[in-house]
């Protein structure tokens, strides 16, 4: 236990660094996610075309390619920064076809005479979307959107073994491989770390889940 | 219910003196290959009661579906007011704001409260204040007799309570027009008559109203004409009373003697 002890430091600051790339990547998700639904049930046809070719092709990828063709590619074409954003920016594009996924089933749950009756109040269809729909949608689509959520949390640890640096999982490949660390002790430590964002997150869910449920 | 007897009947002033209001000329409807809607041309004046009758399956949702575009149609123009219906879009939105709906199903919207049922359109929509919006929706639940469930979900009242609340919320945007698409055929029977009751007080105040029903004592208390639908044509038109003792078409008999004695 000495490997986490006199690291103390170490592993917090991965544990913040870790932190914010799955606050940024869950919010980034959610808002990308959010949009690419829409477009999915969007009334403009091109719209929807674009919706769904963007989840056939993100969702049929690996996310370590799609890395790869971010950290690499993208700097092919003249584009240039740094690894911790070409890393975020996967993420959440990754993940946003899932949150996409997520929140169709809910709304597909939402009856077509609720969005009808919307329309022949007046509301125009972002309206519809927005007071109607996408509210109700939410309620159901908590607890697959929040798997989504879950996942891409652990999924920052790909992005964190790209070389984002200073994130959970790098201290622990620095750890272990350029000092010498044993392996069992310090993953254990990375793994304490990343459950200390999954399970609270875990939890918020289910509170989240349970509050919705009452206000109906 | 306790109506008096027909010489106060509202076909006493004839159709051909209302201003035309909704105006269908020459609609027609596909749904792939099944023509719904055949040449469907109807006029409705302004303050008049239009009951539309008919088998199942031969368009009477469809037609009013139509009239504020939750369906589209192919060929043919609809006025509403003189302004004919464009396409999707924000001017679509205002003119559909003109013309109340409401579903057999109810459809209030599950995660608001009654009250917030009744303002969503006239503060989204009319751009009206939180205060006078909050006004006029007690003002209308009172005048169809829900009182005290304002806070509650739609899910709390019962199915009777559920439609009186839809027909407050589309009188909420104070719409030239009414459609009703078999508003009572998913109530339980006690339910009807507190439904039905509304609608006459409505039809009473001059509301311009489309009525898909069967409801025979509605349509003779209440409707100015009975507009009788088969296979997507309207195949005759006439007064309650002459429609229901002496229809013309074979059809329109045919159709009567079956919900007469069922
Ligand atoms: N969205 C749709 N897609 C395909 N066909 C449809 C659709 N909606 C209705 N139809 C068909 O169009 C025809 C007319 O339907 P509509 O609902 O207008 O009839 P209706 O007169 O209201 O019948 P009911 O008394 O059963 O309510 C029916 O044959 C129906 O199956
Ligand atoms: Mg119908």
């Amino acid at each position: 236990m000495d490997a986490i002890t006199q690291n103390l430091d170490l592993f917090w600051n991965g544990f913040l660094r870790s932190l914010t790339i799955c606050l940024w990547g869950g919010v980034g998700s959610l808002v990308l996610g959010t949009f690419i639904a829409t477009c999915r049930v969007a009334p403009v046809a091109p719209l929807r075309t674009f919706g769904t070719a963007w989840v056939t092709v993100i969702r049929n990828c690996p996310l370590s390619v799609l890395l790869f063709m971010f950290a690499f590619g993208l700097p092919e074409i003249g584009i240039n920064a740094e690894y911790y954003y070409f890393g975020l920016a996967a993420l959440i594009i990754y993940t946003s076809a899932f949150v996409c996924e997520g929140l169709r089933a809910g709304i597909n749950s939402v009856s077509a005479g609720q969005a009808e009756a919307a329309r022949a109040i007046g509301l125009t269809f972002t309206q519809t979307l927005t007071q109607i729909v996408l509210p109700q949608a939410f309620r159901t689509s908590i607890p697959p959107v929040g798997s989504v959520i879950i996942a891409m949390f652990k999924n920052s640890a790909v992005v964190g073994a790209f070389g984002v640096g200073l994130d959970l999982y790098s201290v622990g490949e620095s750890l272990t491989s350029a000092q010498g660390f044993a392996a069992l002790p310090v993953l254990t430590g990375v793994a304490i770390g990343y459950l200390m964002i999954t399970l609270p997150a875990g939890v918020g869910l289910g509170v989240l889940e349970r509050k919705v449920a009452i206000a109906r | 219910m306790t109506d008096a007897p027909t010489d106060d009947n509202p076909t006493d002033s004839p159709p051909a003196t209302h201003r035309p209001l909704v105006v269908l000329d020459k609609v027609n409807k596909h749904f792939g290959d099944l023509h719904v809607l055949k040449d469907i041309d109807l006029t409705i004046g302004e303050g008049e009661v239009v009951v539309v009758i008919g088998p199942s399956g031969s368009g009477k949702s469809t037609l009013c579906r139509t009239i504020n575009r939750l369906e589209t149609f192919e060929t043919g123009t609809i006025e509403i007011d003189g302004v004919a219906l464009p396409d999707e879009g924000k001017e679509l939105a205002r003119l559909r704001a003109d013309v109340g709906m409401v579903f057999q199903s109810f459809n209030l919207f599950a995660h608001k409260t009654i009250r917030e049922n009744l303002t969503l359109g006239p503060i989204k929509v009319r751009g009206l204040g939180v205060d006078k919006a909050n006004e006029r929706a007690t003002q209308l639940l009172e005048r169809v007799g829900i009182t005290e469930q304002a806070d509650k979900y739609p899910a709390q009242l019962s199915g009777g309570q559920q439609q009186r609340v839809a027909i407050a919320r589309a009188l909420a945007m104070d719409p030239k027009v009414m459609l009703f698409d078999e508003p009572t055929s998913a109530l339980d029977p006690e339910m009807i008559n507190e439904v039905l009751d509304v609608m006459t007080g409505l039809a009473k105040d001059g509301m311009t109203m489309v009525v898909v029903t069967h409801e025979m004592g509605f349509a003779r208390r209440a409707a100015n004409r009975v507009v009788f639908m088969s296979g997507g044509q309207i195949v005759e038109e006439s007064t309650p009373q002459e429609f229901f003792t002496n229809p013309r078409s074979d059809r329109a008999k045919d159709f009567l003697s079956k919900i007469l004695t069922h």
